[in-house]
């Protein structure tokens, strides 16, 4: 495996406007280097456009987004979306190696078979994403998201269209291969931040604000069986009601 | 039953028609049979057959030609997003221009011979190509649009690797408009003025009063075009096994 991503982002007095109206304004937030944070919040809050935001896939409308090692992010991130945006006439092989057909460049044949190996595709390599079942399409997104080699991956609620127990395996599947990098995972699913999140931070209030991290005892993937997680649970859904609630 | 419906209802056609045909008592210089049209089909199968071979060709040559300048167009459009509002405007202002009328004009620059029918074919086919593969391009998914850039994506590359054959279907249905329109741009050029291909051979039939001709001559039209059509259609299926289902295989295809 690589070893841990050592930078953190600091996202600081970041504004963004969407269609005219102001989704939030001077929003500090920091993504510990190495770490899964979690972000969650009641829906439209702006957890989507603070993540396209760091990806540098939505224009800032102030503030900065910069890496603790003063290099650029650009270049050094991995994006995972709902839908698994594989393309629909390349066979799943060709899929997870979209990022070096796109960059012109050589693709690793041999890493790219790794990598499908490993998230259980081996037989589905030469089909057509329309031939397999959405756990795999996700599974295919996942190897081509690992494929691009980036320590920061950032995730949009990349299993919230699945079944509760396809989810708990890509869940477990991504946590044991995505250990070491920075990973920003968006997603509406108190339990799934409990399972995967080292940090776990609430999206909430007006003017939209980012909450201090819960810290879950223990290494992620974690054991649902666990009292105090559920007792978590419990916790963060009642303060997810308060904040849609406050929203109106 | 569904490849038999078709043929039922031409065979009722025919009937219909020879019915007609004897009951009237119609003279054969204004309405012959199918019986006759049928005779004329065999006995000058070699004429008709040259002429059709000049007509296909006027017919390949301008969809080739009108497939490359209106994939350019569209593509030269996608990339230079400053070409669009100039492009546009020319685009939708030739399409208004009545092809017949241009008919004469063609045929004045560039002669009798093949020339002017392909660029009447061209001219025909040149919009409805362009604009597909156009609007196609224009609606790549964002979501694939997000990954590309998070990618390091190239400009060129996300058009020719990305838009591009997430256009193709867009271009199919473009493309069999196309084939289904560039026969009439052939033969509306042979009608203006020329000496050969089968719209030639049916003005000429016609003044001769050899309508059975005539209608021969269409008959081996309409089964050239519906050949390509059905061709460029299963073509296209076989290039995009992704598109779930072309026309052709859609429960009631027409005629």
């Amino acid at each position: 495996m690589t070893s841990p991503t050592r930078f953190d982002i600091e996202v600081t007095g970041a504004s963004l406007r969407y269609g005219g109206a102001l989704l939030f304004h001077d929003l500090d937030f920091v993504l510990s280097g190495g770490a899964w944070t979690c972000l969650l919040g009641p829906s439209g809050v702006g957890k989507s456009s603070l993540l396209r935001l760091i990806a540098g896939l939505a224009p800032i409308g102030g503030g900065t987004v910069a890496c603790s090692d003063g290099r650029p992010l650009a270049g050094r991130l991995a994006w995972m979306s709902q839908q698994d945006s594989l393309l629909p006439w390349l066979p799943v092989q060709d899929n997870v190696t979209l990022g070096a057909r796109l960059r012109g460049e050589p693709a690793d044949r041999e890493q790219a078979r790794q990598l499908i190996a490993r998230t259980g595709l081996t037989r589905q390599t030469s089909q057509l994403p329309a031939t397999l079942s959405g756990g795999q399409r996700q599974r295919a997104a996942l190897a081509r998201t690992l494929m691009e080699d980036r320590p920061v991956v950032l995730m949009d609620e990349p299993f919230s269209a699945l079944d509760a127990i396809t989810r708990a395996r890509l869940q477990t599947l991504a946590a044991t291969l995505l250990a070491g990098r920075t990973v920003l995972l968006v997603t509406h699913d108190p339990l799934e931040a409990l399972r995967l999140g080292h940090r776990i931070h609430v999206m909430a209030g007006q003017p939209v604000r980012i909450e201090p991290a819960i810290e879950p005892q223990g290494q992620p993937p974690r054991d649902l069986h666990d009292g105090a997680l559920l007792a978590l649970q419990g916790d963060l859904l009642a303060r997810l009601a308060d904040a849609q609630d406050a929203a109106g | 039953m569904t490849t038999l419906r078709p043929l039922v209802v031409l065979l009722g056609l025919l009937l219909a028609w020879q019915a007609l045909v004897w009951l009237t008592e119609i003279p054969p210089y204004l309405l012959p049979g199918p019986v006759a049209v049928g005779r004329a089909l065999t006995g000058s199968a070699t004429l008709l057959l040259d002429h059709a071979g000049i007509t296909l060709a006027e017919i390949l040559l301008g969809l080739a030609g009108g497939v490359v300048v209106g994939s350019a167009s569209a593509l030269l459009m996608a990339l230079l997003p400053p070409v669009q509002p100039w492009l546009l405007p020319i685009l939708i202002l030739g399409q208004t221009i009545p092809v017949f009328a241009l008919a004469p004009l063609l045929v004045l620059w560039l002669g009798y011979g093949i020339a002017s029918k392909v660029a009447m074919a061209v001219v025909i086919i040149y919009f409805p190509v362009t604009s597909a593969l156009f609007d196609g391009l224009q609606r790549t998914e964002p979501g694939w649009l997000d990954l590309a850039r998070t990618m390091g994506a190239t400009r060129l590359r996300t058009l020719f690797r990305l838009r591009l054959p997430a256009a193709l279907p867009a271009f199919g249905s473009g493309l069999r408009i196309a084939t289904a329109v560039a026969p009439i741009g052939a033969v509306v050029g042979e009608w203006v003025g020329s000496s050969a291909g089968l719209g030639y051979l049916m003005l000429h039939a016609n003044a001769r009063l050899r309508i059975d001709l005539m209608f021969a001559a269409l008959i081996v039209l309409m089964a050239m075009a519906l050949a390509l059509w059905v061709l460029v259609d299963r073509a296209l299926n076989r290039l995009m096994p992704w598109v779930p289902r072309g026309p052709a295989q859609r429960p009631n295809p027409e005629e």
